[in-house]
């Protein structure tokens, strides 16, 4: 469903130009989840935005669904959609509920408006009541399950998740992360979701691949991340300092180029 | 949460207008009105502003039926009364015209001068600045550089040159005006642009396919419309200073015209001796100028993005 060859995004010219990232490979299978873990700055999130259609400085081979992402193809709304990370900035301040699922379809043609949202809404678990708020009037995570219907109005079949759930509270992630696992079955999604958080990536993905400075470091399935039996020194790194906080882990941290 | 039911009929529309959970757009939106009055109305000053402001309207509406006398009926007989005056309640002028009437005739030019400048310079520059701050590049350089050179005059001189290559009257008085007046707005416009363009719900327009037409329109103008709306309301004391001027100087309104600008100016031979001939319009300058600071000042406390 998606496939990604040579990706290498560079940011700026000549000698103060960054490699984003390096040479990024990775196939996901129609259906599947599939996880890019790495720390901040680790180039993960840029790929993501590559496949959104959301940068063009890039080089290499980027298809989802068999439509090549460079070149502004008029199938690529309805084939991947994304969801971002902070809920307060991804919902315009001025246009209602209503006005923000509305727009996908209007700007698609597709006709059947009300009835959609309403669907869309009881879908994400909200109802109809929230149909006509303005976002100042909604909390974190029903602003998130807005943009998460917003994402599937146009019914795409790849939905790409930047860290869907780290600008929430805790009580509220574990929710947003059921509510994407029940869509995915319910529409046989095909999710690829960006996060620093393992135990996110455990939760919700069946394959990943950690990333460090712009390169995939390794690709495991999520057994052996359960297992903690990574092939990669850098990769066992980030497990230990998952486990949050310890003097002896983090006196022992390299770097790895 | 509101129970329809639970008391009078004006609980009832209010609680429907404040309700968290509207039933239709337009229920919606007049309720963010709504709220948005509810706090204007805490200020004082500003609602004093909004009341002179909508009395100058209702004046330019009923100007026939308000007026005492006809504004341009000459009586030498009666020439240069005092304010007070038993039938010319605020004097009359040299030509024995009544001031009153002439006021109250001379709201209807403010009113018109006021609103086709707004009318002609705002969306000029919310076109250009939104445009340019959207597009960026070459694009971006070259409006703003336009922009730019108009900015660099002052803005009643240019005006003045204007009048003077298109010739005098009010007409061109207000061209002028507004070929003067639309820069800043392009300014504001294209920086309130930039700190939106990247933000992530125009991204998402983006992948939904929207085209730049409809980003600029449906989800950039929107957001640059409350600011642009104080600015113009604080801008229109300068404009109708500016239309006075011009007025003042003999380019803007031509006699016998009941225009407050051109009424000082015939006013001012005889400042002397009947200082009220040249007053009363300046007080009716200033005290509309400062309603729309007012008014302004009120507006930019709800309308401001950045304090929600």
């Amino acid at each position: 469903m998606i496939h990604v060859r040579d990706l290498t995004v560079t940011f700026g010219q000549g000698t103060r130009s960054v490699r984003a990232a390096r040479d990024v490979s990775f196939t996901v299978a129609k259906g599947e989840s599939f996880g890019l873990v790495g720390e901040s700055g680790s180039g993960k999130s840029t790929v993501l935005r590559v496949l959104a259609g959301l940068n063009p400085y890039w080089t290499g081979e980027a298809t989802v669904g068999g439509v090549a992402v460079a070149g502004r193809d008029a199938r690529l709304p309805r084939m991947v959609q994304m969801v971002f990370q902070d809920p307060y900035a991804s919902l315009h301040p001025r246009h209602t509920v209503d006005r923000a699922l509305s727009e996908p379809l209007e700007i698609q043609g597709i006709g059947d408006v009300g009835p959609r949202v309403e669907r869309a809404l009881t879908d994400v678990g909200l109802g109809p009541a929230f149909r006509f708020r303005y976002p100042n009037q909604l909390s974190g995570g029903q602003r998130q399950r807005v943009a998460i219907a917003r994402a599937l109005m146009l019914e795409p079949k790849v939905l790409l998740l930047d860290e869907p759930t780290s600008a929430l509270d805790v009580s509220v992630q574990a929710e947003i992360l059921n509510l994407l696992r029940r869509l995915r079955q319910a529409h046989g999604l095909t999710l690829l979701l960006v996060s620093h958080n393992l135990a996110v990536i455990a939760h919700m993905c069946d394959r990943l691949a950690v990333m460090n400075r712009g390169q995939v470091v390794e690709e495991m399935d999520v057994a052996t991340l359960r297992r903690q039996e990574p092939r990669e020194a850098y990769t066992r790194q980030l497990l230990l300092a998952s486990r949050g906080y310890d003097r002896e882990v983090a006196a022992g941290i390299v770097t790895y180029d | 949460m509101n129970n329809p039911r639970a008391s009078g009929a004006t609980t009832t529309w209010r609680a429907q207008l404040l309700t968290d959970t509207p039933a239709s757009r337009n229920q919606a939106r007049l309720g963010q009105f709504y709220r948005g009055w509810l706090q204007f109305k805490r200020n004082r000053l500003a609602v004093l502003g909004l009341l002179i402001v909508l009395l100058l309207i209702v004046v330019a509406a009923f100007a026939p039926w308000i007026a005492t006398h006809d504004p341009y009926a000459q009586d030498l007989a009666r020439r240069l009364l005092p304010p007070g005056t038993p039938g010319n309640w605020f004097g009359t002028d040299e030509f024995g015209r009544d001031t009153f009437s002439r006021l109250v005739y001379g709201a209807r030019i403010t009113l018109m001068i006021v609103v086709l400048v707004a009318a002609i310079a705002a969306p000029i520059g919310l076109l250009v600045g939104t445009a340019a701050g959207y597009a960026g590049g070459w694009l971006d350089t070259v409006l703003m550089r336009v922009t730019d050179v108009f900015l660099a005059f002052p803005s009643l001189i240019l005006a003045l040159a204007f009048v003077a290559a298109l010739g005098p009257g009010i007409e061109n008085a207000i061209i002028a005006i507004a070929l003067t007046a639309w820069p800043p707005y392009a300014r504001i416009a294209r920086a309130e642009t930039i700190t939106i363009r990247n933000s992530d719900y125009i991204a998402v327009a983006r992948m939904q396919g929207a085209r730049t037409a409809r980003i600029l329109w449906a989800y950039i103008m929107p957001l640059c419309v409350a600011s642009l709306v104080v600015r113009v309301t604080l801008d229109m004391a300068g404009i109708i200073l500016t239309a006075a001027g011009l007025g003042f100087l003999g380019l803007g309104a031509q006699p016998p015209m009941a225009e407050w600008g051109a009424m000082i100016s015939a006013g001012r031979r005889y400042v002397l001796d009947q200082w009220w001939v040249a007053t009363i319009p300046g007080i009716a300058i200033i005290t509309v100028s400062l309603a729309f600071n007012l008014l302004g000042d009120g507006l930019r406390d709800v309308l401001d993005p950045r304090k929600s």
